[in-house]
């Protein structure tokens, strides 16, 4: 039993919850074990009690009036238990942990170097200047170039992927044996997703290290564990080795879950519209050319610059597009690619610094009405002090409708439509999981009746079974009221999902545009090549191989 | 860098000339004849013609304003039948009551006035970041506890009445020190800081009590942000957390308010000015106004703006260099 990294019998938590002796259960008898060197991924969707378990790992919850129940045994050192000077030795020494957000994961004060340094020297009795060394070396590697320099850099000035191989060399630091990675790809675009994975894999295989993964993403923990722990409401519900687990799931949730993560590799869902209508008429496809009617949305030779002098940064460089009645246009591109300054040019929230936005043929000025918007944040993007009923009802309101009976039966009309209940018009936000409060977002924007909506990256904060659910919603909505529909997110597999056309973007420019099959089975720009690569495939195999091929050559 | 200090000197120029603009035109909502008020009481009209004929009330107010603007600058003439009497730049003018030139009394007035802003300044970094340190060290403890009634009856009590209580157990009842005069820093250091040390107590454990706040609440903000919890995941020791990583987040707050106190205090501080007695600008201020004694008032007026001015354009230089991720632009 000794020579288990992790043993965890009949872990409860649960969390304090307003007044005295409430308590809600996050953890319901979870029990696992992991050798040492194994991999285990825990996958389950928000709110399922993941993060919880590997917070406990580390007695995290010490001192937050948090109660536990059943035993934790890290490396030997009982954590219930443990005092609390060996519960200090423990973390970062024995087991360290990598965070999700690796910007607000690191002192923003501090240089890179400085903060790897003090932890080391938390464990370790040496000098602030071998410590400082130490920081060095771990920060070369995971990767980081010309790391004397860069360990002197605060974290506002490296990038997200920097910032997470950063923290993981934080993790390295003490040569732990267990590393507990919490979601620690999420934040990232999918390319430097991958390299960190890459990263974790390789550190696995040469320093012999344990990975704990928590993460939402069963394509991430498909490539990068051994075996598989699916959490639901504090339950673990299914547990085995990864290739079983995905090939043959015996519960009927994790069934549920796989089916709803949207694939490269599964057959696309027809899309009922008209497909070979827009295809013919491509970019370019203005009114009369080849007597097809006035696209909804067209954009001409798109520039958008901000800042001034040599500070000047051009975040959409020259984009043309058009989209019809009753299409959806993908809009792809990791961050920083400028998909979101188009999204906002399109609908006017955003003056274009040149170039043309032409809506139903009429060069628009500010906002115009039938264009609408559907954030990402559901939680931010609706007033926390306004009922869900009357942020509908703003819409029509600005669209100049005064009759006070008929805003409010349209809005109870379309909460109807969006999937939830009249009843819910008086309720506010924060009464709302995730995806009903999208739900909400779209029935705000269907308010006024718009031609086209822009929906920015709708489904990325929700979980993939919502995710589902809300693409379904949007997809259903389009065919029945012929909205045109521009889909910006980051996940290639959503936008193949729910797109007709696709356009890849990178750095302010579209690289590449055309028929979803076409732009996805023959990619002709090798950068649509790269990021299709390195999309997370749910089958461990594949993914070795395709690690192999990777690695291979060098 | 360059070229946000010299943007930052630009818009101070223009807020000092809105200011002077502002506080000019209290000539003319001010009740009374300034020429009545210059002159005296015992003037015969004819003195008070030729007053308002020295000062130049004859003229239109534009062109008294940018005399008075033209004096600021490069000084000005007063000429007014045999005698002319030539005033320096920067010229605010003479004084009502003892026909001194106003920059001449500014320039007396601000060394007591600077010497008790700098000491309340030191005893409220000192005290109060210290105390709100502590409490967020201690959070949820009987020191917590303790720290927040004190800190909660300084906020309750009035300047004066510190100030009284101070001057009688200290002075009257347990006869430490004597009853504080001020003394010039030039002449006598050691005086100069035994006779302020009341003042400084009086202003610095006021204004310590918003700062201990500040300080705690910032702080505990700063503690339940993301990085702490990493480094409390490495395990970090709280005092470390606290001390290391949590206190930078408290020190942006602390600068900005700090700087702007310390302005405003430059011409604020009249209670405590008055209560000790310390020939400072507040007591100029408060003596001018007592007696219509027009040039003073603004020229104490623009002493305080320009001070505070500067506080603020400190501030901003002070924060960037606290925080790395602001620019200066």
């Amino acid at each position: 039993m000794s020579d288990l990294l992790v043993d965890v019998r009949d872990l409860v938590v649960d969390f304090p919850v307003g007044g005295p002796g409430a308590y809600v259960r996050a953890v319901d008898g979870v029990s696992f074990t992991m050798g040492p060197g194994h991999a285990l991924g825990i996958v389950g969707e928000s709110g399922s009690g993941k993060s919880t378990v590997a917070a406990a790992l580390l007695g995290l919850h010490r001192g937050t009036g948090t109660r536990l129940g059943g035993t934790v045994r890290v490396a030997g050192t009982d954590v219930g238990g443990a005092s609390a000077a060996e519960l200090r030795r423990l973390r970062g020494a024995t087991a360290a942990m990598v965070f999700q957000d690796p910007l607000s994961s690191l002192d923003p004060y501090y240089a890179v170097g400085d903060q790897i340094a003090e932890v080391y020297r938390v464990h370790a009795a040496v000098s602030r200047r071998a410590a400082r060394a130490r920081a060095v070396s771990v920060l070369d590697r995971v990767g980081i170039p010309d790391a004397v320099r860069r360990s002197r850099a605060r974290p506002h000035e490296f990038s997200g992927g920097m910032r997470q191989r950063a923290l993981i060399a934080m993790a390295l630091v003490c040569e732990p044996r267990l590393l507990i990675a919490d979601e620690p790809t999420t934040a990232l675009d999918v390319t430097v997703q991958a390299q960190i994975l890459d990263l974790l894999h390789g550190l696995r295989r040469e320093e012999g290290l344990g990975l704990l993964l928590v993460t939402h993403d069963v394509g991430v923990a498909a490539e990068s564990v051994d075996e598989l722990l699916v959490m639901r409401d504090g339950h673990a519900v299914e547990r085995g080795p990864v290739a079983e687990v995905l090939a043959g799931p015996a519960d009927p949730y994790t069934r549920a879950l796989l089916a709803a993560v949207p694939r490269l590799d599964a057959p696309r869902k027809p899309r009922p519209s008209r497909e070979t209508a827009t295809t013919a008429a491509g970019v370019a496809g203005v009114a009369g050319g080849d007597g097809a009617e006035v696209p909804v949305v067209e954009a001409l030779g798109l520039r958008r610059e901000f800042g001034r002098g040599k500070r000047r940064v051009t975040a959409v460089g020259g984009v043309s597009l058009a989209v019809r009645a009753g299409e959806t246009l993908g809009v792809v591109g990791e961050s920083g690619s400028g998909k979101s300054t188009l999204g906002r040019m399109l609908v006017g929230l955003l003056e274009p610094s040149s170039g043309r936005v032409r809506h139903a043929g009429d060069e628009a000025r500010g906002i115009p009405a039938g264009v609408q918007m559907v954030f990402q944040d559901p939680v931010s993007s609706l007033n926390p002090r306004r009922s869900v009923g009357e942020s509908i009802a703003d819409p029509l309101r600005a669209a100049g409708e005064r009759d006070e009976a008929a805003i409010r039966a349209r809005a109870l009309a379309l909460l109807e439509r969006v999937g939830l209940e009249p009843g819910h018009y008086d309720r506010y936000p924060h009464e709302f999981s995730g995806g009903q409060r999208q739900r909400v977002g779209i029935a705000r924007a269907l308010a006024p009746r718009p031609r086209l909506i822009v929906c920015d990256e709708p489904v990325s904060a929700l979980d993939v079974t919502t995710q589902a659910q809300v693409t379904a919603l949007l997809a259903e909505l389009q065919q029945e009221l012929g909205i045109a529909l521009v889909f910006i997110a980051h996940d290639l597999a959503v936008v193949r999902q729910v797109s007709d056309r696709v356009a890849v973007m990178r750095s302010g420019e579209i690289v590449e545009e055309g028929p979803v099959d076409e732009v996805y089975d023959r990619p002709a720009h090798p950068y649509t090549r790269q990021l299709l690569d390195a999309v997370p495939v749910l089958d461990p195999e594949l993914a070795a191989a395709r690690r192999h091929r990777a690695v291979g050559p060098s | 860098m360059t070229r946000f200090v010299l943007g930052r000197l630009g818009g101070a120029l223009l807020v000092l000339l809105v200011l002077s603009l502002a506080v000019y035109a209290l000539f003319y909502v001010a009740p009374g004849d300034p020429a009545r008020l210059a002159c005296g009481e015992r003037c015969n009209p004819a003195q008070i013609a030729q007053v308002r004929e020295q000062l130049g009330l004859n003229d239109s107010v534009v062109v008294q304003y940018l005399h008075f603007l033209q004096g600021l600058l490069a000084g000005r003439d007063y000429s007014g039948g045999a005698a002319v009497l030539h005033c320096d730049a920067p010229c605010l003018g003479f004084s009502y009551q003892n026909d001194r030139q106003v920059t001449e009394l500014l320039l007396e007035r601000l060394p007591a006035t600077f010497s008790l802003a700098l000491g309340a300044l030191v005893i409220w970094l000192v005290v109060g970041v210290g105390t709100g340190l502590l409490s967020a060290l201690r959070r949820g403890g009987a020191t917590e506890r303790v720290l927040t009634v004190l800190t909660l009856a300084a906020t309750g009590t009035p300047v004066f009445i510190l100030g009284l209580l101070l001057l009688m157990a200290v002075c009257a009842y347990l006869q430490w020190l004597p009853f504080p005069t001020y003394v010039p820093f030039g002449e006598d250091a050691e005086q100069w800081a035994w006779n302020l040390l009341l003042p400084w107590i009086t202003l610095g454990v006021f204004e310590s009590a918003k700062y201990a706040r500040i300080t705690r609440s910032s702080t505990l903000e700063t503690l339940a942000e993301d990085h702490i919890r990493t480094f409390r995941a490495y395990g970090v020791g709280e005092r470390a957390l606290v001390t290391r990583h949590a206190v930078r987040g408290a020190v942006a707050p602390v600068i900005a308010l700090s700087a702007v106190d310390f302005g405003t205090m430059i011409g604020g501080a009249v209670l405590t000015e008055s209560l000790f007695g310390i020939p400072g600008l507040g007591k100029t201020l408060i003596d001018g106004v007592r007696v219509v004694d027009l040039p003073v008032v603004v020229g104490v007026v623009l002493a305080i703006g320009t001070a505070v001015v500067i506080a603020g354009a400190v501030a901003d230089l002070l924060y960037a260099v606290a925080d790395r991720r602001v620019t200066l632009s």
